[in-house]
């Protein structure tokens, strides 16, 4: 650091100058907006739209939407969880006249959601995940799917595919949408046999594709044969899993392609049909409900196709609970139900079926998981 | 001077009007400048070769980044933590430290405002805004001054230190936002306690940014007097232009190594504070964001002046508010933005060697006896 800048009050003078000059400058241009004559729809993602993943599975809805008339869609990935996604939303609103936005990731919710709501009051804000109350703001909306169900099924595919009698699960953070997860995907697998187990690794985050692999490597290295996982982009999961020989249930998005062989099914969300259903509400000047939720049944979440690794009596077994669960009114936990810990989570004749609120604060992993919350 | 430049100034007679000092300045404002316009044609010329238009781009960044009212509210609200995690690399820089784990100062300055919030909640406002403040910068400035003391103590290499420093602390942060700082009610998003409403940090009337932008500019200005005005920033130079003299001289070199790691720790952690108390509302995850890396640009940029900070970090939060606007308009991912950033950074690193070795302005000055 031998040539250090010096400045003086000359060169402070000036880059100030410079600024004003700057300032002055946008005031004579106009924000001249291309506002299209229909609707606008804004999505955000918090990660690349093409992860494989949550942010693919938005993406997909989005494309949906693209093709309804009328309707102009301006899309941004790779949006942090700060005043970022603030700036982003309001963007869309002031540069694009954006009047429904997705911003679709969980973090986006509170507090940036919830302040750029009220300053924007004839522009319908759709949140995936948040847990919209009377309290909050009413353009804003939050909406969800049971995708449970979805990890419940996958554990059907993973109990017939299983020889070593060990499934597995790559997990982001131990927080309730996931732990539910955990404890569907295993107790699907014991609807098949009772004696099999889950080992579960957290990786800490949503995206950190290292720890990930190194995660997966771990569940083979256990003698773990099928594994899934509930992190933003399970393309570094399947891929490694696939390498090791292990089979695989997909998540948030349809991911055969990696490994076709390996591939048993997946728990897919469906958001071309929810973004669509919502899209043309609002077109027909109709308001979106405020707390949505949809499972299977209403094609909020849906299956990847069964892969050909599926034996017939798996595909029996999961074509019939599938039928069951879109009956509605289906429930994986269900007593008697002990934690991995011994304590009881539901006494015998107790079901929490899949609407029930209460599965959205869980905080325990089932008998047969292997692995802690802590 | 340099051979080169003497015979430069020779052949050109010395007919001007320039004393040497000055010229020196104005050289040393004009080649970032220039190497700034490098780096954004280098940029266009690739964008260029990716069929998209440069001058679109360079129209959508100059309109997303400060063409509009609401640009500028995008750019100076993106400014505002940027300023203090700059200063966070260019005060130890002053001393020949390169620092570059602001990021690790930032989260958990961010949790110690998130954990004063959860301990005494009973505060009134003012009191709990400061007691959050001390916090913060007392844990950003442990966090970067134990690098300053491990380098002048145990000869550990300050830039690994505070690079590795930076994901302990992220780890740190997620261990305790997830266990013993948890507010049992933020269920998907593990985070602290809310803090009461009256410890919020409001906007600046009228500009729709929070005051940590005024907080940051001050620091800017109050380093800037400090490093140039000062007698400790007179040794701090002095140190970092050669410590062995320094040390001779009598300068206490690794108190002031310490001392100003500190200080550039206790901004990142004030900036993490205004990220907890102005924007989030509790410590979380996202404050992981990155700025303590942007930081590191801007710092380089600005040559670790505190005055200099303020327009270049403007400028990059300009370039960051505008990378919306141009995935949106013109298909580019969202990476384009960081590929600008990078090509100005290494333009900038190139300039500075040219720095006193081409004395394009020599024929400006005055001839010398």
């Amino acid at each position: 650091m031998s040539n250090i800048l010096m400045p003086n009050r000359r060169q402070f003078l000036l880059s100030t100058a410079g600024l004003a000059g700057a300032a002055a400058l946008s005031g004579i241009l106009p924000a001249s907006t291309a506002r299209a004559a229909g609707l606008t729809v804004g999505f955000i993602y918090v990660g690349p739209k093409d992860d494989f993943g949550y942010n693919q599975s938005h993406a997909e809805g989005a494309a949906a939407v693209k093709a309804i008339e009328g309707v102009t869609v301006v899309e941004e990935e790779q949006v942090p969880e700060t005043v970022d996604v603030q700036k982003t939303m309001e963007s869309m609103i002031s540069f694009d006249g954006a009047k429904l936005v997705f911003p679709t990731s969980f973090g986006y919710f509170d507090p940036h959601i919830l302040t750029m709501a009220p300053k924007y009051p004839d522009v319908r804000f759709e949140h995936c995940g948040g847990l919209w109350t009377p309290k909050n703001p009413k353009n804003v909306g939050s909406y969800f799917g049971y995708i449970g169900m979805g990890q419940y099924l996958n554990g059907i595919a993973a109990g017939h595919a299983t020889k070593s009698k060990k499934i597995g699960f790559v997990a982001a953070k131990p927080i309730p949408q996931v732990l539910l997860n955990i404890n569907s995907f295993l107790l699907g697998a014991r609807a098949v046999d009772p004696t099999i187990t889950c080992q579960v690794i957290f990786t800490g985050e949503w995206s950190l594709a290292v720890k990930e692999a190194e995660a997966t490597n771990a569940l083979a290295d256990q003698g773990v044969d099928v594994v899934t996982c509930h992190v933003d982009g399970p393309k570094v999961v399947m891929e490694t899993a696939a390498g090791r020989g292990m089979y695989l249930c997909g998540y948030h998005a349809n991911q055969s392609a990696l490994a076709p062989e390996k591939y048993l099914t997946g728990a897919e969300w469906n958001w071309g049909k929810v973004y669509t259903d919502m899209v043309k509400t609002t077109l027909a000047g109709g308001t979106i409900e405020n707390f949505v939720r949809g499972g299977l049944a209403d094609g909020f979440i849906k299956m990847s196709p069964l892969g050909p690794a599926v034996s017939e009596k798996g595909r029996a077994q999961f074509e019939a609970v599938k039928a069951d669960i879109l009956k509605g009114g289906f429930a994986a936990i269900k007593g008697p139900l002990k934690d991995n810990k011994g304590n009881v989570v539901a006494t015998a004749g107790q079901a929490f079926v899949e609407t029930d609120v209460a599965l959205e604060s869980m905080s325990y992993l089932v008998e047969g998981v292997i692995g802690s919350t802590s | 001077m340099s051979m080169q430049a003497e015979l430069a100034a020779t052949a050109a007679g010395r007919a001007g009007f320039l004393s040497e000092t000055a010229a020196r300045r104005i050289e040393a404002v004009i080649l970032p400048l220039a190497a700034l316009l490098a780096g954004m044609i280098a940029f266009a010329i690739f964008l260029a070769f990716l069929g998209k238009s440069p001058l679109d781009f360079y129209l959508l960044v100059y309109k997303a980044g400060f063409g509009t009212a609401f640009s500028w509210t995008n750019t100076l609200a993106r400014a505002a933590p940027l300023l203090l995690a700059a200063l966070c690399v260019a005060l130890p820089a002053r001393l020949g430290l390169v620092i570059i784990g602001g990021e690790g100062a930032i989260v958990l300055g961010g949790v110690a405002a998130g954990a004063v919030a959860m301990l005494m909640p009973g505060l009134p406002g003012p009191a709990g805004i400061i007691a959050m403040a001390l916090a913060a910068a007392a844990m950003g400035g442990l966090w970067i001054g134990g690098v300053g003391a491990l380098r002048h103590l145990r000869g550990v290499n300050e830039t690994i230190a505070s690079l590795l420093l930076a994901y302990i602390a992220i780890a740190l942060m997620n261990h305790l936002v997830e266990g013993l700082l948890r507010d049992p009610a933020s269920l998907n998003k593990p985070s602290t306690a809310p803090l009461p409403e009256t410890w919020r940090i409001g906007e600046i009337p009228g500009l729709g940014v929070h005051w940590g932008l005024a907080v940051g500019i001050i620091a800017c200005i109050a380093s800037w007097v400090l490093i140039e005005r000062t007698t400790w920033g007179f040794a701090a130079r002095i140190v970092g232009g050669n410590v062995r003299a320094a040390q001779i001289q009598g300068l206490p070199a690794g108190l002031l190594a310490i001392g100003f790691t500190a200080l550039g720790g206790a901004f990142a952690g004030l900036a993490g504070m205004f990220e907890v108390a102005a924007v989030h509302g509790s410590a979380n995850a996202s404050l992981a964001a990155g700025y303590g890396y942007t930081g590191i640009l801007i710092a380089f940029l600005a040559r670790h002046n505190g005055l200099a900070i303020i327009p270049a970090a403007i400028l990059f939060a300009g370039f960051e508010a505008s990378s919306g606007l141009v995935q949106r308009r013109l298909a580019l991912p969202d990476a384009t933005v960081l590929v600008l950033e990078g090509m100005v950074f290494i333009a900038i690193l190139l300039s500075d060697t040219l720095q006193d070795r081409f004395r394009f302005l020599a024929f400006l000055e005055r001839r010398q006896k």
